[in-house]
């Protein structure tokens, strides 16, 4: 009866090898053990308080992208797995959990706009969380998801970058500043510096120059900073998404005491939106620290900090109209659309806000690890995310020619917006365009 | 604990600007000062992709393409990395070893040797004195020098492993090695090996499934496993290894798999043993809360976070950095605050006779030692570790000001 209108099932190699291990006993066991142990009052709460008045639905990418399809609505997911796993106590077998982690892992980006539009307040978003955990601890996780938690788990980070692959890759970016800046750094180790910088996986891997952006910033704006050569240097953290804990814990650890072992004064984080998430929000509570146990500054707040003081002023302004994407776990999650504004104020000519925007923008339907879920869900990614498309079509058609993302996840997911719907716009990070147009007191002229 | 003999603990002061250096450079990078006091280096590039080391203003005769991560051990002596002709090789004390490297990190000394991990031709082990593992790996991490310096172990990655192969993973591919040699089942992490008092054993944290981890000593597993495990301890007196283990969402501490401390602290780590064998740790009594633990039993002060434990060396006092839930730091020790709070504060430093503690502290833009509480009268642009005379009396005080380098020999007195 519970999965009767599930009929989307995707294969999947760690859906299908994890289900064909369980047994109901066992699906039994540990759902009860992860809502006698780990969820409390607050899941009954959210649970028990939902009256199903549908005012969440339209709030979600999923649910408007498949023409209004209940069955994506965020209280249509809750009634699809949670409250089926809560009513049953857990008595159900394989194949509900493989709809199970389906949804929560890769119809739902945690994005918590729906958390907006409930009058009751709900946090859909946790529940969501609350399934894939349960999923992570019956080994039901999507093969490409958990390949990157893995990697966490054996690198500390979720690129498979080995430690000396690390630090070359930085001296690397160094060497290459140095035909710009001929006295650029990027400090290793350094003690006592003012800002720590780190960065998630894939700069190292596939995006260095925005290594070397980072770096030619701080270096035109004087900072006193460092980078580690140790693990830590990933702030980034999959296993949170997957619903390993224990393993987001770890890796917040190491992450913050990679800071504290060089006594610097606050971490500032490249521009990505879920790290982010997971250092202020839950990696540090999992780990006891109600607050964060060393400043952290997102990228959009330090860009902002230097325009206003002067340290790095633009040479030209980026030609307009662009359109900004709010990333949800900055936006949403940290309350820095203000702050966004103003730096894409300052270095572009003009902008076109994207409809809705600010806490209320869609999201990229990359987010909450749906993009690393992997090939097998492009399409649930694509089909699911018409509502951005149309976000950034209206904006295309208003002149807009460049979407600002400040969010690895967000450019992921919106590239391939992007290129599916044949939208035909240019994506960049604020870093891209304030290196490109920043003045160069310390660069050799051309 | 640091050992001050022989050093220069005549009282007064000496300043010095090493100016021959920045004559011959184009730029010095970050100080760094031994111990004692009595050396200053610092990575100077004399030409476009050219470096050298300046020690105490002097530039080293060779010139490499790279030097990175300088550093003195408690020995005094300076290490780092040079790279030259697409190599990386080890520079001690202004040689470096004969054989190179595709890449060398994670610097360690103990007992005299200097250790390294290293990869070679895409193959990971470690390298004592210049001496290299018989087997390298497939990857390694986790790095680590016995207390005598004599052996090394590390997590290693023993079987290949093809993108996305997220069972086999599980399976087990990672393997503790100790002195290059694999040891132990496969499992699928390996995490912080640590040797005893005497180098003898190792023991590590494993993880064996997606969910249960455990401690595993000489490459034998405790008979339990646990939802989380932190990185273990040696007893010195017993020779019995304890870790923090979480049990129900709670942290206690095991010794030798059985619980000593029950699971009752939101976070429990960094457990370390004095020389009689009492435990002192960091914990979390409640959540967003705290303190220092000694035999279970926690202090009353309590802040937002607490690192850098320093324990006294007869074993009876403890101090620590704490960031408090304003977000500025302070020492903690003896069950209380020293007066205070800074912008940072690195790991204090007790007397010989445990009766004395210093700290270098941050003020934003000045920097000073404190010794019990108390500043000295003057401010630096920079400080480094203090340390104290082997009779607990004096203070050494190594600082900066622009590009003066100031050593100072301080009555413990003249903190006021």
């Amino acid at each position: 009866m519970y999965n009767k209108i599930f009929d989307r099932k995707v294969d999947d190699i760690g859906l299908q090898t994890g289900i064909d291990r369980l047994t109901p006993e066992k699906i039994e066991k540990t759902v009860n053990e992860v809502f006698s142990g780990e969820t409390g009052a607050k899941l009954k709460v959210y649970h028990d308080t939902c009256v199903r008045c549908g005012l969440c639905a339209s709030a979600c990418h999923y649910y408007v992208s498949h023409d209004n399809d209940p069955s994506y609505s965020p209280a249509g997911k809750v009634t699809q797995t949670i409250s089926i796993l809560l009513d049953k106590k857990g008595k159900v077998g394989p194949d509900f959990i493989y709809q199970c982690a389906q949804i929560a892992y890769t119809e739902c980006n945690l994005c918590r706009r729906c958390v907006h539009y409930c009058p009751l307040g709900i946090d859909t978003g946790y529940m969501m969380s609350v399934v894939r955990r349960i999923c992570h601890k019956l080994g039901v996780t999507p093969q490409y998801l958990q390949d990157t938690a893995h990697s966490h788990s054996a690198t500390m980070n979720q690129m498979w970058v080995k430690d000396d692959e690390w630090t070359d890759s930085l001296l690397w970016q160094e060497e290459e500043a140095r035909d710009e800046f001929p006295d650029m750094r990027i400090p290793l180790d350094k003690d006592g510096a003012d800002v720590y910088y780190s960065v998630i996986g894939p700069e190292p891997k596939f995006r260095t120059h925005l290594i070397y952006q980072a770096g030619a910033i701080l270096h035109e704006a004087g900072v006193n900073w460092t980078m580690p050569s140790m693990p830590g240097w990933d702030n980034s953290d999959m296993a949170m998404y997957s619903g390993d804990f224990e393993m987001m814990g770890r890796l917040k650890r190491i992450h913050f005491e990679s800071a504290q072992k060089l006594h610097s004064k606050k971490i500032v984080m490249g521009e990505c939106g879920h790290a982010f998430r997971s250092v202020y929000d839950q990696g540090n509570r999992w780990l006891g620290w109600k607050d964060y146990p060393v400043e952290v500054v997102h990228s959009i707040e330090f860009f902002a900090h230097l325009l206003k003081t002067g340290k790095i002023k633009m040479a030209e302004k980026f030609p307009g109209p662009v359109t900004i994407h709010d990333p949800c776990n900055v936006i949403r999650g940290r309350g820095l659309m203000n702050e966004l504004r103003y730096v894409v104020s300052e270095i572009c000519e003009s902008y076109i806000e994207m409809q809705p925007n600010a806490e209320h923008n869609f999201c990229c339907a990359a987010g909450g690890g749906v993009i690393n879920c992997g090939p097998p869900f492009k399409n649930v990614r694509m089909d699911g995310n018409r509502a951005k498309a149309d976000q950034l079509r209206a904006a295309a058609e208003q002149g807009v020619k460049t979407v600002i993302a400040p969010c690895h996840n967000c450019h992921g997911g919106l590239e391939d917006i992007i290129e599916h719907y044949e939208l035909g716009l240019d994506l960049k990070f604020l870093g891209d365009i304030i290196y490109a147009n920043m003045v160069k007191t310390k660069a050799v002229e051309e | 604990m640091q050992n001050t003999n022989g050093w220069n603990w005549e009282p007064g002061r000496r300043k010095e600007t090493f100016s021959d250096c920045e004559q011959g450079s184009e730029w010095l990078e970050e100080w760094h000062v031994s111990p004692d006091g009595e050396k200053v280096a610092c990575v100077a590039c004399t030409a476009p992709a050219e470096f050298a080391m300046c020690v105490n203003g002097k530039l080293g005769e060779t010139v490499y393409e790279k030097i990175i991560c300088p550093r003195f051990d408690q020995d005094g002596k300076l290490a780092a990395y040079v790279s030259q002709d697409m190599e990386w090789f080890v520079y001690v004390d202004g040689e470096t070893w004969e054989e190179g490297y595709g890449f060398a990190w994670d610097l360690k000394s103990a007992g005299g040797h200097v250790a390294t991990a290293v990869q070679q031709d895409m193959r990971y082990g470690m390298a004592v004195d210049g001496k290299l593992w018989d087997n390298l790996f497939e990857n390694g991490n986790n790095f680590c020098l016995s207390p005598d310096g004599s052996r090394t172990a590390a997590a290693v990655q023993v079987e290949p492993m093809g993108q996305a192969e997220i069972y086999k993973f599980q399976d087990g591919v990672f393997s503790l090695a100790v002195d290059g040699e694999a040891i132990g089942d496969l499992v699928m992490n390996v995490y912080n090996p640590t040797f005893s008092p005497d180098s003898k054993s190792v023991a590590c944290e494993v993880r064996t499934s997606l969910y249960e981890y455990s401690i595993a000593v000489d490459g034998k597993k405790w008979g339990t496993s646990y939802n989380g495990v932190w990185a273990p301890a040696f007893n010195p007196v017993s020779g019995a290894v304890v870790a923090p283990v979480r049990i129900g969402g709670k942290w206690g501490l095991a010794e030798n798999n059985n619980i000593i401390w029950q699971p009752k602290y939101t976070q429990l780590w960094k457990q370390r043993f004095t020389a009689q064998g009492d435990i002192w740790a960091v914990c979390s009594p409640s959540y967003g809360e705290f303190t220092l633990v000694k035999n279970d039993a926690p202090w009353s002060v309590s802040a937002a976070v607490v690192y850098d434990v320093a324990v006294s060396p007869d074993g009876q006092r403890a101090a620590a950095v704490a960031r408090g839930h304003d977000r500025r730091y302070k020492v903690m020790i003896d069950n209380k605050f020293w007066p205070g709070s800074f912008e940072m504060i690195w790991r204090p430093v007790f007397s010989a006779d445990s009766a004395n503690c210093a700290a270098r502290v941050d003020m934003g833009s000045k920097q000073t030692i404190m010794v019990n509480g108390k500043a000295f009268g003057e401010e630096f642009d920079q400080c480094f570790e203090p340390a104290f005379s082997p009779d607990s009396s004096k203070v050494l005080i190594k600082a900066r000001n622009g590009k003066e380098y100031i050593r100072i020999v301080a009555d413990v007195s003249e903190f006021k």
